[in-house]
């Protein structure tokens, strides 16, 4: 059966509030082993270049095991505590959708609050579901931040 | 009027007041007196390669336009047009003849002259298109780097990077034989003062501290690598508030050392590499991924820092914009080239495994350093065993703060106009 909307949307919601509760292990679980987890500057890149220039984040499972146990471990400074931040996901649109995996992009909209100071970051976000065993996985989460070109401040969390 | 602060009441050899951080008077000083007054860095020569490319950046808070002419001359030219004051171009980069200003149409070629005034009719024979070009800095070029400055009196480049020359051409080296070019950005702000960061490049001692996350998330051997203080490193003060902190010995010279073992984190590459290139040549490439063991700060916004040029620009006296720009070789591998690039966003920029936590430190120092007044923010690590080589250059240990010393020497020289005290050392 063709991957619905329904389905799509209810993975990358949990997949927002896991991230948003500081469930990073779990969150690493809702992943394929071969997904990218990319977060690039250049807006018009394919994500199929991506690897070849520069990016704010260009994470394989190895990498994002790491982003996660640097949040977790209490040695950063920058993460100790963690910013808080609050996602909300809308404007779904499913871009391709077969039977073994789709596209689906859509808006968010995350503010971070660290050291008193309230942050917003609008994104683009486009994720390659895969259907597979254990249900729905994601494996390609590409953020596009809306001021990507422009000076960032520290995100010392995951987008 | 209010009367200007005394710089020298401020920075002293060894320790500064609190408040160089936070004082809006000071800043505007510094503005003028140093980033109108000293060679600041503006590109690499790869972000102009072609005659009609070019780059907008800023000179301290001067908008600037960065380009090569039809002859292949380098130009930087102030981003305002002379009629209005309007700026000609707020492209990042790109190619072209010509900057039109979009107010009125006043029309000015790759050098800055002013090419075409439509309806000219309306000034009467009174508008020489001579007298009005786009408004020129001084522009010198050293090894790829190019610097502007507004002052046409100050000494050439040439002798202002001095001591520092040996040190860009190491630093060069991580072109593995091709040209270095530059591959993209990262840019943030932090809220603190500019010399915070300026501070942060030559400073070895934080390292261990606050990059602890960043080397739980690398190799036994990485972290090795990067156990540097009390090691053999040492910083040395380079005249004209330059410095270099060399805090792995064994990687000054990208070119030496071949025969040395190749880190297991490379190995991968390595073999990908040899399926082009004879051993020896492999080695080079694989030594130039990974980058120099040192940092070279060159007063007042740039470093050539280990792997990649960091620039700063001051945006007010509290907030201070950071570009990590990464490098790599032009022409050379792109396996290499994308290691490069990864092992850039490990550490760098605003998601990096580093920067974040450097941010926060420079974040807490603004923050911290407004408590309570007439206290001194000190600067005196490793001063008790520095010493003189025979060419003059203080020295100490990797983690003394011998570079932010020297930084501040050079600043205070500028601040009160005594570049002579600055040219002799203290």
């Amino acid at each position: 059966m063709t991957i619905t909307l329904n389905e799509a949307i209810e993975l990358i919601t949990l997949e927002a509030d896991m991230l948003d509760h500081s469930e990073f292990r779990e969150w690493l679980k809702l992943y394929t082993a071969d997904s990218l987890y990319a977060v690039p500057i250049d807006p018009d890149a394919k994500v199929e270049d991506l690897g070849k220039i520069l990016n704010y984040a260009y994470d394989n499972a190895e990498m994002r095991e790491k982003r996660v146990e640097r949040l977790l471990g209490g040695r950063s400074i920058s993460a100790a505590p963690p910013a808080r931040t609050v996602r909300l996901l809308s404007r779904y649109r499913m871009l391709e959708a077969g039977t073994e995996s789709c596209t689906l992009r859509c808006a968010q909209l995350l503010t971070e609050l660290r050291q008193g100071r309230e942050r917003y970051y609008a994104a683009d976000v486009t994720f390659r579901l895969k259907r597979t065993e254990d249900g729905l996985r994601i494996n390609q989460k590409i953020v596009r931040l809306l001021t990507s070109t422009e000076a960032l401040t520290a995100v010392s969390y995951i987008l | 009027m209010q009367d200007l602060p005394d710089p020298r009441s401020l920075v002293n050899t060894d320790y500064a007041d609190g408040s160089i951080y936070s004082n809006p008077e000071l800043y505007d000083m510094e503005m003028d007196r140093i980033f109108m007054h000293n060679w600041i860095w503006v590109a690499h020569r790869s972000d102009l390669p072609e005659p009609g490319n070019f780059i907008t950046t800023f000179v301290g808070p001067h908008p600037v336009i960065v380009s090569r002419d039809r002859k292949g001359d380098v130009h930087v030219m102030l981003n305002r047009c002379r009629h209005r004051g309007a700026t000609v171009c707020e492209r990042k980069s790109g190619t072209g003849a010509s900057f039109v200003c979009p107010y009125h149409g006043w029309a000015y070629g790759l050098d800055g002259a002013l090419r075409g005034v439509p309806y000219q009719e309306g000034y009467s024979g009174q508008l020489d298109k001579k007298k009005y070009p786009l408004v020129s800095l001084r522009v010198e070029e050293y090894n790829g780097l190019i610097f502007a400055t507004f002052d046409k009196s100050i000494m050439s480049l040439d002798a202002w990077l001095g001591r520092a020359k040996p040190w860009i051409d190491l630093f060069m080296k991580q072109g593995a034989g091709w040209p270095v070019k530059t591959m993209g950005e990262h840019k943030f702000t932090f809220p603190g003062n500019w010399k915070i960061q300026l501070e942060n490049t030559t400073d070895a001692y934080h390292f261990p501290i606050v990059h602890k996350s960043f080397l739980d998330s690398v190799d036994e051997e990485t972290q090795n690598t990067f156990d540097f203080v009390g090691g053999k490193g040492f910083v040395e003060d380079l005249g004209h508030g330059h410095s270099v902190m060399v805090m792995i010995p064994e990687l000054v010279d990208l070119d030496e050392n071949l025969d040395a073992a190749i880190p297991e984190r490379f190995l991968e590459l390595a073999e990908e590499l040899s399926k082009d290139y004879p051993p020896e040549k492999v080695r080079q490439i694989v030594r130039a991924v990974g980058g120099t063991g040192f940092n070279l700060n060159l007063f007042p916004n740039l470093a050539c820092s280990m792997a990649f040029f960091r620039v700063l620009r001051p945006l007010s006296v509290n907030e201070t914009e950071i570009r990590h720009i990464a490098i790599g070789m032009d022409g050379g591998p792109e396996s290499a080239n994308e290691a490069r690039l990864r092992l850039h966003e490990h550490f760098q920029g605003p998601m990096g495994f580093g920067t974040p936590d450097d941010a926060e430190a420079w974040d807490r120092v603004q923050r911290g350093s407004l408590a309570g007044r007439d206290i001194a923010i000190l600067l005196n690590r490793g001063l008790g065993h520095e010493a003189k080589r025979e060419d003059g250059n203080l020295f100490s240990d990797v983690s003394a703060e011998t570079g932010m010393r020297a930084a501040y020497r050079q600043w205070l020289a500028a601040m009160t106009d005594e570049m002579a005290a600055a040219e002799t050392g203290v």
